[in-house]
């Protein structure tokens, strides 16, 4: 995997867009970069941090020395300096959406393109992108943006060997494919659940790279099965249908049915195994190598939900817009916004004594410079855990529901997100991930089944991993716990009473030392100690709901949400 | 750093200059090259036929070629003249909107300008700002325009609009709809034409916008990935070969290409004559009434779109058929709904349509 990734990576660098890397840093990380950078020979290699600012980025004005020189002077961006070699991104689970989308533009453009800073210009940049994500945790992921464009998502193996591809490389233009290829490839990538045809081209441009890579001027299947393998695999979204059933079930994605009586409509007399046959064999190869949440999403859940190691930094993001609270020392790069005034006023006093540049009527020096700073409405997200055991549904899981969906509501005219954890039977599961759409909360909602015993530690423990998971984000979360508080699951999975109160109220200590804030709202047919304990050690707001209808509920829980956001 | 004067030359008039005089136009996938994904097609030809029809929302998945669209149209439309070395794009015939921040004259021809948002795009980059370099090593106050200058007779096109900020959202349909950027910040006081075809687009799974806001793009159309295999074989096929050779892959569209041209400029000259009969403008207002859309923005786009429609098909007065062709895009984003009812609008718009207008008579 990692070997063939990086060789053909070096045979069509731009063509494939280049490698993310998922691992933390480590010698066979390294061993793995160093036999790449040696693939690529002498072409540049440039490794930048996540949260560059644009005008190191894309470049602008050199300010520093604008300011010695007294004229403007400019500076060219890493992706201009990198054309022809290589872009490192070092811990890419943590670059913002608005840098990937700027590089992801610029990939897309082969050319850096900038009018700022009345600085303008436009430098053809072609280069391959190397991610290395160190995300431990599921929701730490390089920008999907990026990772789009980048044909090879691996996890580091046995470093490349140190060949000579320019052969390969000066072969590869003159490499050709046959149509079937490209029809096979591409119906392979629909029956895996990929939507976006950058895919299916990266696969067709990875088949090509293998093919010159074997001193071949035509694509053969291996090739295409290679390309399958790396490239379409790892992007599955669901697993392909058995290949015998496919004919009978006639299911959605793959259309069979033209392919079934008459021979594939172009080319009749290629001397090729048809497309079907073909994508069928492709499918094969790249089952062999399907992301592993398809095979078995509970073993990835409990890999990627390990705590600990990396700390992703609680540190909330900083606020760049919102409402002004004065300034303080700083340059004005990236999207930091100068106050003029404050700059000006801080430079005032030294007028006399400093060198006065030709031209200039102040001399402004660099530590001068005086940002602004903003305070920012930081956004809500309402973690929605609700109890759907037995004794729940017995009590009022429809009200519940109810009760949520006029929650729902209310986040809605608040543009607040919304998550939805159930708990039932052994385990809790996050039905929706965070998210504003919330036609699709209401949907995965009604669709909650109710019945079986009360995991209620585990539910405790998903809410406030999601809780930590947003503030991380930069966002608040606000956990809706809603149970009769009656746990009968402990946190392995073991029933029983009292093992299981021990661990709920464990769980809800923990949430409190995460510093999460709660609702509890007993559902409950009258209000139970077991809740109210419950409600007490994890330091949440407790509200018993005795015959109470959804309305005051909801009005209850909106109250505290509006706290948590002034 | 870079060696100064012919690398990056800075400060008004030799840039842009400089700039103009460079071949920079890229080859970019022709317009007519698009497979599938009519609506989008039809609903960006609209646009191009009648500016002020409020832009176009885009919903839909990743890699549907929203990107590509918008920007091959672009490169349809023939090059416009502007007062070189102009920051905000006027078009000479008019004369500079801003002469006290422009000495320039003269003209020159530039390719329609397409303007990216880029997202986490800061509110000062959109309006402009204090010109910083001007500010500090001069001491003059100088206005530094943003991106909606520069998008002016253009496309500002936004990714991910659902996600951006509201008051950016806000700010931009405002000025999309005036056609004015009033700047009032940092001591600094003007105003300044942008008039440009809003585009965004989002996948709506991430995000939703606000109704307020949906309602004020002209059309909305839903993009989806195709669904049947020679479809998309066909977009693959055609995108590999952009990219093997994209001068080759052009030539050979290059007629269609100008076919399609000739067909907007046709379109657009036809406009300002196409009659709508008192009759239409009740079928219209009828379509509306059923649908229960509020305010009269409903109609007023459903009509600018028919009329625009006809101008693009050489007709000379607007017809029931082009009602129905643009009564989707035009309205399945009025409707009045339930936030959390996501039973489909284009249904229920295609369901008004034909209780008012009973079925299609044989498609054609």
């Amino acid at each position: 995997m990692s070997v063939e990734a990086a060789l053909l990576c070096a045979v069509d660098p731009v063509g494939l867009g280049g490698v993310a890397l998922r691992c933390a840093a480590g010698p066979q990380r390294d061993a793995w970069l160093a036999g790449f950078r040696a693939l690529m020979g002498q072409a540049a290699w440039r490794r930048i941090p996540p949260d560059l600012p644009d005008n190191r980025l894309l470049g602008g004005l050199d300010l520093t020395a604008t300011l010695a020189l007294g004229r403007p002077v400019a500076e060219t961006g890493v992706l201009a300096a990198v054309d022809g070699g290589t872009l490192v991104i070092a811990m890419a689970e943590r670059m913002p959406g608005g840098t990937a989308a700027r590089i992801a533009s610029v990939i897309d453009a082969r050319a850096v393109v900038i009018e700022r800073e009345g600085v303008a210009f436009n430098a053809e940049s072609r280069f391959c992108t190397l991610m290395l994500d160190e995300g431990i945790e599921a929701d730490e992921k390089a920008p999907p943006a990026l990772l789009e464009r980048l044909a090879f998502h691996i996890l580091p193996g046995e470093a490349p060997p140190d060949i000579d591809v320019s052969e390969a490389r000066a072969l590869l233009p003159a490499v050709t494919m046959a149509d079937e290829f490209i029809e096979a490839l591409t119906g392979a990538a629909m029956a895996l659940g990929i939507g976006s045809p950058r895919a299916v081209l990266l696969a067709l441009n990875a088949a090509r790279a293998a093919a010159a890579l074997d001193g071949r001027e035509v694509v053969e299947k291996a090739d295409a099965e290679l390309a399958a393998r790396l490239v379409l695999a790892p992007r599955a979204t669901m697993a392909p249908p058995p290949p015998d059933s496919e004919e009978e079930q006639q299911q959605e994605p793959p259309p069979p049915e033209q392919n079934q009586d008459e021979p594939p409509p172009p080319d009749e007399q290629a001397p090729m195994p048809d497309p079907k046959e073909l994508e069928e064999l492709l499918l094969a190869a790249a089952a062999a190598n399907l992301p592993p949440h398809l095979l078995d999403q509970a073993k990835l859940a409990a890999l990627t939900s390990r705590k600990g190691g990396g700390r992703a930094g609680e540190a909330r993001a900083q606020a760049k817009r919102g409402r002004p609270i004065g300034s303080r020392a700083g340059e004005p790069r990236g999207d930091a916004r100068m106050a003029v005034l404050d700059t000006l006023r801080a430079a005032a006093p030294w007028q006399s004594i400093r060198p006065r540049p030709a031209h200039a009527r102040i001399a402004i020096r660099r530590e001068d410079f005086r940002i602004r700073r903003y305070k920012q409405k930081s956004e809500v997200t309402s973690i929605f855990a609700v109890d759907a055991s037995g004794s729940s549904a017995l009590n009022r899981l429809a009200e519940a529901k109810g009760a949520v969906e006029l929650l729902l509501a209310d986040c809605y005219v608040r543009r607040d997100r919304v998550a939805l954890i159930a708990f039932r039977g052994s385990r809790a599961e996050v039905l929706l991930p965070p998210t504003q759409a919330l036609a699709r909360a209401k949907r995965s909602l009604a669709g909650l089944p109710g019945g079986g015993p009360t995991p209620l530690a585990s539910g405790i423990d998903a809410a406030v991993e999601l809780a930590v998971s947003e503030r991380r984000a930069g966002r608040s979360a606000l956990i809706v716990l809603m149970t009769d508080g009656r746990a009968n699951i402990a946190r392995d999975g073991a029933p029983g009473h009292a093992r299981a109160n021990l661990d709920a109220l464990d769980a809800a200590r923990a949430m409190r030392a995460a510093g999460v804030s709660c609702i509890l709202l007993d559902t409950a047919p009258r209000p139970q100690p077991a809740a109210r304990a419950l409600a007490e050690a994890g330091a949440a707001i407790y509200l018993p709901m005795p015959m109470a209808d959804s309305a005051r509920m909801a009005r209850a829980a909106g109250a505290a949400a509006q706290r948590l956001a002034p | 750093m870079m060696g100064g004067a012919d690398a990056a030359t800075l400060g008004g008039v030799d840039k842009v200059q400089a700039m103009a005089q460079k071949p920079r136009r890229k080859l970019v996938f022709p317009f007519t090259a698009i497979v599938a994904q009519e609506e989008m097609v039809l609903a960006l030809l609209l646009a191009a036929v009648e500016p002020m029809l409020g832009g176009v929302l885009a919903l839909g998945d990743r890699g549907t070629g929203k990107s590509t669209a918008v920007r091959a149209l672009a490169q349809l439309l023939p090059d416009m003249a502007v007062v070189p070395g102009c920051r905000y794009n006027c078009d000479p015939a008019r004369g500079c909107a801003m002469p006290a921040d422009c000495s320039s004259q003269g003209d020159a021809m530039v390719p329609v300008p397409v303007v990216d948002l880029p997202l986490g795009a800061s509110e000062d980059r959109l309006v402009g700002a204090l010109d910083l370099e001007r500010a500090l090593t001069r001491g003059e106050k100088a206005f530094e325009p943003g991106l909606l200058a520069r998008a002016h007779r253009g496309f500002l096109y936004i990714d991910e609009v659902n996600l951006l900020e509201d008051h950016l959202v806000d700010l931009l349909l405002d000025v999309a709809a005036s056609g004015e950027n009033v700047v009032e910040r940092e001591g600094i006081s003007l105003r300044h034409p942008a008039r440009f075809v809003l585009i965004g687009s989002g996948n709506p799974e991430e995000g939703e916008l606000r109704p307020q806001l949906l309602d004020r793009f002209g059309l909305a159309v839903e993009l989806r990935t195709p669904q049947d295999l020679p479809t998309r074989v066909e977009v693959v096929k055609r995108r590999d070969a952009f990219e093997r050779d994209a001068t080759a892959f052009c030539e050979r569209y290059a007629e269609a290409e100008a076919a399609q041209r000739a067909r907007i400029l046709a379109g657009r000259a036809l406009l300002p004559n196409i009659s709508v009969a008192d009759a239409i403008l009740e079928e219209a207002s009828k379509l509306c009434m059923a649908l229960g859309t509020d305010g009269l923005r409903g109609e007023l786009t459903l009509l600018r779109a028919a009329r625009s429609l006809a101008a693009l098909e050489g007709s000379a007065e607007v017809t029931i058929s082009h009602l129905r062709r643009v009564a989707l895009p035009a309205l399945r984003h009025r409707l009045r709904r339930n936030p959390l009812d996501d039973s489909s609008s284009t249904s229920r718009v295609e369901r008004a349509v034909v209780e008012t207008w009973g079925d299609e008579p044989n498609q054609s």
